[in-house]
């Protein structure tokens, strides 16, 4: 490669920094600047003056400093040791840096690891991007496949025994100078290709009743999760994170909390994997780009998180990537738009901020990678509406372009119902082809409980408003009965304790057996008051059984919810 | 006591004084977000940070603002790093100012040494969660949303409420157990008669050395009011993860902080967000807020108690709005608390503590702690709903429970949440009324605590189930 002249600071403003006299410099090309090397990208070229964007502190940045065009887009170095990992927004491993953190941490020399190669290839092979070269066990959960990077074809020449190599030796050569190591980089604004996209239509099973049962998920989709502040948002995105049955979840926190990420931290090394019996860290990458730490390195890490999911899915795994919360990243491109003078569209926000979040959302999907397997990027979306307003940009663009709408309602969660996941906004565009999988599967009646229980809900709603007026005995008797459904609904089935071993994650048959067992209980009261049994006499009784069932036993067991059903049966029996 | 002394070079071309903002021409090697110093005329300094340079042009935010400064009379000077304070215990036991010169009359503060106000993000993989509880002496806070160590929780408040002596009380009579305890106190934008208040509630406090605090006055320069929250901070860090205290860090009130940063913005030109403010006032917050927490292998904490006073009372205001994203819960104090004569008018259904969980119960605080708050706060819901019930049907048409909730309500308003102005509450105490409170209510409507619970604490004299 050519080395590139150095060129000048010319004007710094926070995070953003003019250079002149970069010769051949290209657009989103990376750059360092100053004496400490600061690391920067290229976000606008006029008449020899680069305006880049800085992913440090720029404290004493004076022009006249120098700096330099690194050749290549920002990218990350993919590889062995991801896993289990913590890192900003633009790469840097925060296990290795200091407690407070500094720009030098990222000039600190890495130490190499060594990892144990098992190839599956042989010398002589025809490869191409997408082979699997070789295996690394990288934690007991998850199986590391080294594939020949997307672009590469050619016979494989030679490849290294098996046996432990160290990360800066070469594992095989292509030809005759393509060179292959355990890590390789990509830029991460650029999706990684796949062979092709195929429809998604397998549920991603979330373990959170509300989600699963009402506003379901496929693998290789999009879902946003919309909420004030105290509805719950982080917490609801920790279960999907802890109990979700993605192969390998890649956990984004862009501009949220420092204490949220120690609590993270501190608990997914101790918590087991439903699936795997591992523990939860060993299937898990953490992206964590603070609110306080520099604005331009969280612009970058939902990229970032975005392309290590990606990196996976070519190896044949579902991934997921959770982002909380989108709307800091688009604070971020304000703030730069902002410094750079551009023109404001909707409130400050850059004109291109609906065609970004498209773009970023549209990295998900169902897929044929490379290598033939089947595989996923299924990506979680949270926003943070300022004042709770669900109008505003961030907030209306990214529901245009996401197929599942998780709303989080202030009241449900004033109430202490979590998850506050509401039923008058949510949203799954994926319902109806989901509800074919469970047909298919045996459960051919899946899509219309599914309807019924939310016409329920939002029946009671209706009813609610109007007994608020009139009261709750004006009201006909069926119409008591639906109130009385809702209500159960709500806390025997919608309701789910994080904090509870038994409830904080619920299987699927589990979770159905509690919903028939209300809708059983829904049934028998409709069938008494179409004999004549008064409302007033239904409701006298206790059905508390049913909202305790979902705790009593683990997450597995459909007992608890079935005895209750049979108990609350017999005493409506009892009152006829 | 940020750095004034005299430079080597001076730079006199002054191309423009705007507000705050001051244009120096042919400068050279100046970096972005150095410290400035002015010398006027007569001999006055001013203090300053570099907010843009741009070849030989550097703009000056001035925190005492401009008026006064004539642009050929003016000598500029830069001191070749971001503004820095001494840190130390020496800063106990003192009062200074916004700009941390010292206004006790007592001899500047000298320090070990010197940090950049701005500080370091904290690495989230080195910290640890806040776990331990800090004893308020405030039943409202200790029973029903702990303040954890390490936690950041606001009051939201209103204008004309006690907020500032509720901030002082606890200020003045906060402990951690069978640890040392510091406290700094900033106030930003508050009236003299405040001020008075606040000195007199913690001088006790700091004479015996455990606090310092920093006043900004309401007549003070609006700039300055940036830099206070952030000197605040460098010497708690320090007297944290340096020398292992537990750090109380009270900012009072976050609202002028915010109005100071918009009036900056508005007068660099920057294009505004929701209400005029920033669109970059979230980082700005947040480079606030996370300044607090706890460390691996150090065993200090930083804790904050920002306090704010919501525009006309509104939650959606970006004040409110950003700090409830970036903060562990919030306390809030209502005007309808104030009119039922309770100090501290503290609205607990709005209130939560997200840390509470970790920092109360067996080992930490109490063992029933935290399944009495829960059936606390469940009993003040259902008494809402009563009275909302009651206002529309009146009193006698409520059935018998509905009226024993009203009177649990009223129960916990007066004789758990009210207390004195000088009153430091055990949390035995503070606990211990809220079984008084629970009593009141008929025992099957206890669900949240197990039986054992309730046979151990509940005194039902007079009280049928």
């Amino acid at each position: 490669m050519i080395e590139a002249s150095a060129g000048k600071v010319r004007r710094v403003n926070g995070p953003v920094v003019e250079v002149t006299g970069l010769k051949g410099i290209a657009a989103a090309e990376l750059l360092e600047v100053g004496p400490e090397r600061l690391p920067g990208e290229a976000i606008m070229i006029r008449e020899g003056v680069v305006t880049a964007q800085v992913y440090a502190y720029t404290g004493g940045l004076a022009p006249g400093a120098e700096a330099h065009g690194l050749g290549r887009p920002l990218s990350v170095a993919l590889g062995p040791g991801l896993l289990g990992g913590v890192f900003d927004g633009t790469m840097q491993s925060l296990g290795d840096a200091g407690e407070m953190l500094s720009v030098a941490d990222r000039l600190l020399p890495r130490a190499g690891r060594r990892w144990d190669f098992q190839p599956r290839a042989r010398a002589g092979d025809d490869v191409a991007g997408g082979t699997v070269l070789g295996v690394i066990q990288e934690t007991p959960a998850i199986e590391h496949r080294l594939l020949v990077p997307p672009g590469m074809r050619g016979k494989l020449t030679w490849i290294a025994d098996a046996g432990a190599h160290s990360s800066d030796e070469p594992l095989a050569t292509i030809g005759t100078d393509l060179r292959i190591q355990f890590s390789s980089n990509w830029p991460v604004r650029k999706p990684r290709p796949v062979a092709e996209r195929l429809p998604a239509g397998q549920p991603l099973v979330t373990g959170q009743r509300v989600l699963d049962l009402l506003y379901p998920i496929a693998k290789g989709s999009t879902a946003c999760v919309p909420g004030g502040f105290g509805t719950g948002k982080t917490m609801l995105l920790q279960q999907m994170a802890k109990w979700s049955d993605a192969d390998v979840i890649v956990y984004v926190a862009c501009g949220e909390r420092g204490n949220e990420m120690a609590d993270v931290l501190d608990e997914f090394p101790r918590l087991v994997d439903a699936r795997s019996g591992r523990s939860l860290m060993d299937r898990t990458v953490i992206i964590a780009n603070t609110s306080n730490m520099p604005v331009m390195a969280r612009e970058a890490s939902i990229y970032t998180g975005v392309t290590i999911a990606e990196y996976f899915r070519d190896m044949g795994y579902h991934s997921m990537v959770i982002a909380d919360s989108t709307s800091r990243w688009a604070e971020a491109l304000r703030e730069f738009a902002s410094r750079t003078g551009q023109l404001p569209a909707e409130e400050g926000y850059p004109a291109a901020l609906s065609s970004n979040l498209a773009a970023f959302y549209e990295r998900a999907g169902y897929a044929r990678t490379l290598a033939g397997a089947e595989a996923s990027v299924t990506v979680i979306g949270a926003v943070s509406p300022p004042g709770g307003d669900m109008t505003e940009p961030v907030t209306a663009h990214t529901t245009r372009f996401v197929r599942s709408l998780w709303s989080l309602d202030r009241d449900l969660a004033y109430a202490r119902h979590y998850p506050a996941v509401g039923w008058t906004d949510s949203f799954s565009r994926d319902a109806e082809r989901l509800a074919s999988w469970h047909a298919a599967r045996g459960d051919p009646l899946w899509g219309a409980r599914r309807e019924r229980v939310i016409a329920l809900l939002g029946e009671s709603d209706r009813l609610r408003s109007v007994a608020e007026l009139i009261g709750r005995t004006a009201l006909p008797d069926r119409e008591r009965v639906v109130l009385l459904a809702a209500e159960l609904i709500r806390e025997a089935v919608l309701q789910q304790s994080a904090l509870s071993t038994n409830d904080a994650y619920c299987t699927p048959p589990k979770q159905a057996a509690l919903m028939d067992a209300v809708l059983r209980v829904y049934d028998r009261c409709i069938d008494l008051v179409r004999a004549g049994v008064p409302a007033s006499l239904i409701e006298g009784v206790d059905l508390s059984a049913l909202a305790r069932a979902k705790d009593l036993g683990g997450p597995q067991d459909t007992e608890a919810a079935a005895t209750a059903a049979d108990q609350l049966l017999a005493q409506l029996e009892a009152i006829k | 006591m940020i750095q004034s002394r005299s430079l080597p070079v001076e730079y006199s071309h002054v191309t423009s004084v705007e507000g705050p903002l001051l244009v120096v021409r042919g400068v050279d090697g100046v970096g972005w977000d150095e410290q400035a110093v002015i010398k006027l005329d007569s001999g006055e300094l001013r203090h300053g940070q570099v907010l843009e340079v741009d070849r030989d042009l550097a703009v000056v935010e001035m925190f005492e603002g401009g008026d006064g400064i004539k642009p050929d009379g003016v000598r500029v000077a830069f001191t070749g790093s971001p503004i820095r304070i001494p840190v130390g215990e020496g800063w106990m036991g003192r009062v200074c100012n916004g700009r941390g010169d010292v206004i006790d009359g007592g001899p500047p503060v000298m320090g070990a040494e010197w940090r950049n106000v701005a500080g370091s993000p904290i690495n989230p993989a080195r910290r640890v969660p806040p776990r331990d509880p800090i004893i308020t002496g405030m039943s409202a806070v200790d029973g029903l949303a702990t303040l954890v160590r390490g936690q950041k929780l606001p009051i939201f408040s209103v204008g004309g409420l006690p907020h500032l002596e509720l901030a002082a009380q606890i200020a003045a009579q906060a402990s951690v157990e069978g640890s040392t305890f510091r406290i700094i106190f900033a106030a930003m934008g508050i009236t003299n008669a405040d001020a008075d208040l606040v000195r007199d509630a913690l001088e006790e406090r700091a004479q015996r050395g455990e606090l310092a605090l920093l006043i900004n006055l309401a007549g003070d320069p609006v700039v300055e009011r940036i830099l206070v929250p952030r000197l605040a901070l460098t010497i708690a860090e320090h007297l944290a993860f340096d020398l292992g205290h537990h750090v109380l860090v009270v900012m009072c009130d976050m609202t002028s902080y915010c109005e100071a940063v918009r009036e900056a913005a508005a007068a660099r030109g920057e294009i505004p967000g929701r209400r005029g403010y920033p669109g970059h006032l979230y980082s700005d917050l947040a480079a606030v807020y996370e300044r607090c927490g706890r460390l691996r292998g150090r065993p200090g904490s930083i804790t904050q108690l920002p306090v704010l006073t919501m525009p006309a009372g509104d939650i959606t205001h970006p004040v409110p709005d950003l700090t409830g994203y970036i903060t562990e819960g919030q306390l809030v104090l209502s005007a309808e608390m104030q009119a039922q004569g309770v100090y501290p008018p503290f609205e607990a259904l709005s209130s939560l503590s997200r840390l509470m969980r970790n920092g109360a119960g067996p080992g930490r605080t109490r063992d029933d702690h935290l399944p009495v708050s829960a059936q606390v706060f469940a009993a003040l819901a259902r008494a809402r709903q009563a009275r909302e019930l009651e206002e529309m049907v009146g009193a006698d048409a409520l059935s018998e429970t509905d009226q024993r909730y009203l009177r649990f309500a009223s129960e916990v308003n007066h004789s758990m949440l009210n207390q004195r102005r000088d009153e430091a509450r055990s949390l035995d105490d503070t606990l211990d009324r809220a079984w008084q409170a629970l009593a009141v209510l008929p025992r099957r409507e206890l669900t949240m605590l197990s039986a054992q619970l309730v046979d151990q604490h509940l005194r039902t004299e007079g009280v049928v189930g």
